[in-house]
């Protein structure tokens, strides 16, 4: 593609970062045009946080020239960012939750009257300048934080990020905790950012949003550029393909081909924030909940498993009837829920991988009051091939794995003591294509092999080919149920979209 | 993918198996301190000398025991010091008071602790308030009961009582009992924080609360335990104590609760949870004792005994962070 000197923001010169052990970044050189949406994708470990936290001025590179608007700059900091034009939204946001809105927009440029009195009458009024430009989403400047969703919290992070002159708004993962009514309204203040100027990098794992939103798309793998597509010339296969440098023909595993007998069964559950819901789980099949982010799937979930109080309601496991106060009683009659935030609510992630593994095991399996060692060793050496989790040896913290196999440890801990349901909450939120088509497949084997599977999920593929048959929230009620070929995007949205 | 099979060697020598990184370095350190000040002071390397400050250590050492499995839940403990002076004023006080038998006396003493800390605890864990609050009032309330309980002095022991001394004024083949007898404490915990179940449940709670509950695991039931356990030892570390000197002094372990977290943190635990050994308590334990002991065998005046303590803390502190560093 032909691009003129003056439309180019952002030329990025054979940049290049080593790490003690790995090269991240490795000769990378690409340009991003004014007011263009760039995305940037790749597999996890292809580099793209390291690239964005250079840009940031989080990190140095080793090597390479940053070249803005024609001039060599070098970006030392943040703050050198910041004065630039440059700002990055993070995947995790870095909100004050106590503060107000405003205060959390002009955080650390308060504006003062004098002897650094904070002057709030501009601050609300500059803030509410800022948030115009969101009229979408109803938030007001002496809003706190605490109080607003994660959406909503989302813009203001953008506020913020624009408030500072800024020609390049750099998005990790925006849409990765947010439903898909709150993506359009995010899709749609990208392209009005665009439309004024600024020039968007979107680092993203959901190839149909970037197909959407995009101009064009760089391809990073194992720390190498690939390739720069202007997206109208391609498509999702080709850019999948570039990621992991083979094609994925199947990007989902085949539909269960048997369905068995019932084995679980909810009849008119209800708790705070779910209503009346019944529904059946059959041996070999992987049943789906869709909804929007807020239908209650989750807070069903939890219900089922006796995490939050149930009102009333009853749970059938193989025909009997079961007696479920609390989570244990839900863990004793093996049924298991891998919740939808493994950082903050499913894993030990300053512990060793082996103790991840075996945390349900001691505590329901173990009749004996010493550990065994070689049993628990054997039981993570067991998940670790079994479920082939990328580890240098089983006592490496769980931290430093990546999602993908985080996420792996996750369902591991839960396999170890031989679920009879398993409820899978997003279980590929944040993490790569292969990752993802791993966590699929083992999805597929597991229903295969008599557990019965519960997905709940907000990535419309994944629900479509995944599911045998989908349930569909809203409000905690169940809207509808769809299956085979009725599993469609429309219909789905269609049960799911308030009205 | 499957792993290369030596990766578990990294786990199998016994030496790596009982001792991490930390507790390998304070060996060390104790070592080299220890040939300095014996070159510099004939007293240091003597039986004599070493008995009397392993018998000053215990009954810091026993809270420090405690206290490690405290932290590792992710919490904290500030009414240990307290809960020692009380649980001594209490066993003290029924003898002579109330002529109730001194190991009587000792056991109700005990039970009582094990309330305060259910106490600690319920609030704590069912009803969410910070521990650093919690037990900083129950700081305050043990202390003021044991200065209510004994108008403010000292009650001596005397008349029959029935071997209690034996437990701090003992000696079993010229080591004294209560040497003996926290030697075995340290072994039997560090064991238990090692290798059994129950104790495991602590690092998980104190690693991610969040995921422990996820887990299935009861969260509150394990930091309630915890603090029962702590108290308890507590007040064990308070009959020795009482044993040892014949004196119920209302103001018996001020001040040990810091000694405790101080060498728990120089042992390698963390404040934020998840994160120590009983080993390493001990350790931390016995370095600030024997530098202690060093400054009063060079005639360093006492003076300087907190000052050093708190340097020791903060270089074990920094050294850690350093560490740590360097590792990420």
């Amino acid at each position: 593609m032909k691009v003129s000197a003056s439309a180019e923001l952002l030329r990025l010169n054979g940049i290049t970062k080593i790490f003690p052990g790995t090269v991240a970044l490795s000769d990378v050189s690409f340009s991003v045009n004014r007011a263009e949406i760039h995305a940037i994708v790749g597999e996890n470990g292809a580099g793209k946080s390291t690239l964005m936290n250079i840009i940031s001025g989080n990190l140095q590179p080793d090597k390479g020239e940053i070249y803005l608007e024609g001039k060599k700059v070098k970006i030392r900091s943040p703050r050198d960012a910041q004065n630039l034009g440059i700002s990055i939204v993070h995947q995790e946001l870095a909100l004050c939750p106590h503060l107000t809105v405003a205060e959390n927009i002009y955080i650390g440029r308060l504006p003062q009257k004098s002897r650094k009195i904070v002057d709030y009458d501009k601050l609300n009024k500059m803030s509410e300048e800022v948030l115009a430009l969101f009229d979408e989403v109803n938030i007001k400047p002496i809003d706190k934080v605490a109080d607003l969703n994660v959406a909503q919290q989302q813009i203001v992070e953008i506020a913020k990020a624009i408030t500072f002159n800024c020609k390049l708004l750099i998005l990790d993962e925006p849409t990765s905790a947010l439903s898909e009514a709150d993506a359009e309204v995010l899709f749609k203040i990208i392209k009005d950012l665009k439309s004024k100027g600024i020039s968007i990098l979107y680092i993203s794992h959901r190839l149909r949003e970037i197909f959407e939103l995009a101009d064009r798309i760089t391809v990073l793998r194992d720390g190498r550029y690939i390739a720069t597509l202007n997206t109208v010339e391609t498509n999702p296969d080709q850019v999948v393909s570039l990621m992991v440098g083979r094609e994925i023909k199947e990007m989902y595993p085949p539909k269960s081909s048997k369905i068995g007998e019932e084995i679980f069964r909810v009849e008119n559950i209800s708790s705070e924030k779910v209503q009346n819901v019944s529904f059946s789980l059959h041996e070999g099949e992987i049943l789906g909940f869709a909804g929007l982010v807020g239908a209650g799937r989750t807070e069903l979930a939890q219900t089922i498993c006796g995490i939050l109080p149930r009102h009333c309601g009853e749970i059938y496991l193989e025909g009997k009837r079961l007696e479920i106060k609390s989570f244990e009683d839900a863990i004793k009659n093996r049924i298991g829920y891998v919740t939808e935030d493994r950082k903050q609510f499913g894993l030990f992630l300053r512990l060793p991988v082996a103790y991840n593994v075996s945390a349900i095991y001691l505590k329901y399996d173990c009749k004996r009051l010493l550990i065994d060692r070689q049993k628990e060793r054997g039981l993570a050496q067991e998940f670790v091939k079994k479920l082939n989790i990328k580890t240098s040896s089983y006592f490496q913290l769980v931290m430093s794995l990546s999602g993908g196999n985080q996420q792996k440890v996750m369902v591991a801990k839960w396999l170890a003591i031989n679920p009879k349901i398993l409820i899978l909450d997003e279980p590929t939120r944040g993490i790569d294509v292969g990752a993802k088509a791993e966590i699929h497949n083992l999805l597929r084997e597991l229903a295969k092999s008599g557990i019965g599977i519960i997905l709940i999920s907000s990535e419309m593929p994944e629900i479509i080919g995944m599911c045998d048959r989908v349930l569909v929230m809203r409000e905690g009620r169940i809207t509808g149920e769809l299956s085979g070929d009725q599993i469609t995007e429309e219909n789905i949205m269609q049960l799911a979209a308030h009205r | 993918m499957s792993l290369p099979t030596n990766v578990t060697t990294t786990d199998n020598s016994l030496l790596k198996r009982v001792m991490g990184f930390r507790e390998m370095t304070l060996i060390f350190i104790i070592i080299v301190i220890s040939i300095i000040v014996s070159v510099l002071s004939p007293n240091f390397l003597t039986g004599e000398n070493l008995i009397t400050t392993a018998l000053g250590l215990a009954a810091d050492g026993i809270l420090a025991i405690g206290m490690t499995v405290v932290l590792v839940s992710g919490g904290v403990d500030l009414s240990v010091g307290s809960v020692l002076g009380l649980a001594a004023v209490i066993a003290g006080g029924l003898y002579l008071s109330f002529g109730v038998d001194i190991w009587i006396g000792s056991l109700i003493a005990l039970i009582i602790c094990a309330l305060i800390g259910l106490f600690n605890g319920y609030f704590i864990a069912r009803i969410g308030i910070p521990p650093l609050i919690v037990t900083l009032a129950m700081m305050g309330i043990a202390r003021g009961a044991a200065y209510v309980l004994t108008q403010g002095s000292p009650l001596s022991l005397y008349g029959n009582l029935r071997g209690f001394d034996f437990l701090g004024q003992g000696k079993i083949l010229g080591i004294p009992f209560f040497i003996l007898f926290f030697i075995l404490l340290i072994i039997m915990f560090d064991f238990l924080m090692r290798k059994s179940a129950p104790f495991r449940l602590v690092y998980y709670v104190g690693s991610n609360e969040n995921a422990a509950k996820l887990s299935g695991i009861n969260v509150p039931k394990v930091k309630i335990s915890v603090y029962v356990l702590m108290s308890v030892l507590a007040g064990i570390a308070g009959i020795f104590t009482l044993s040892r000197f014949s004196v119920a002094a209302p103001t018996a372990g001020t001040g040990s609760e810091l000694n405790a977290i101080s060498a728990c943190v120089i042992g390698g635990a963390s404040l934020a949870g998840g994160e120590g050994t009983v080993l390493g308590a001990i350790l931390g334990t016995i370095l600030v004792g024997i530098i202690n002991n060093a400054l009063v065998l060079l005639n360093v005046s006492v003076y300087w005994q907190n000052l050093v303590s708190g340097v020791i803390l903060i270089a074990a502190v920094i050294i850690d962070y350093l560490t740590h560093q360097k590792r990420s």
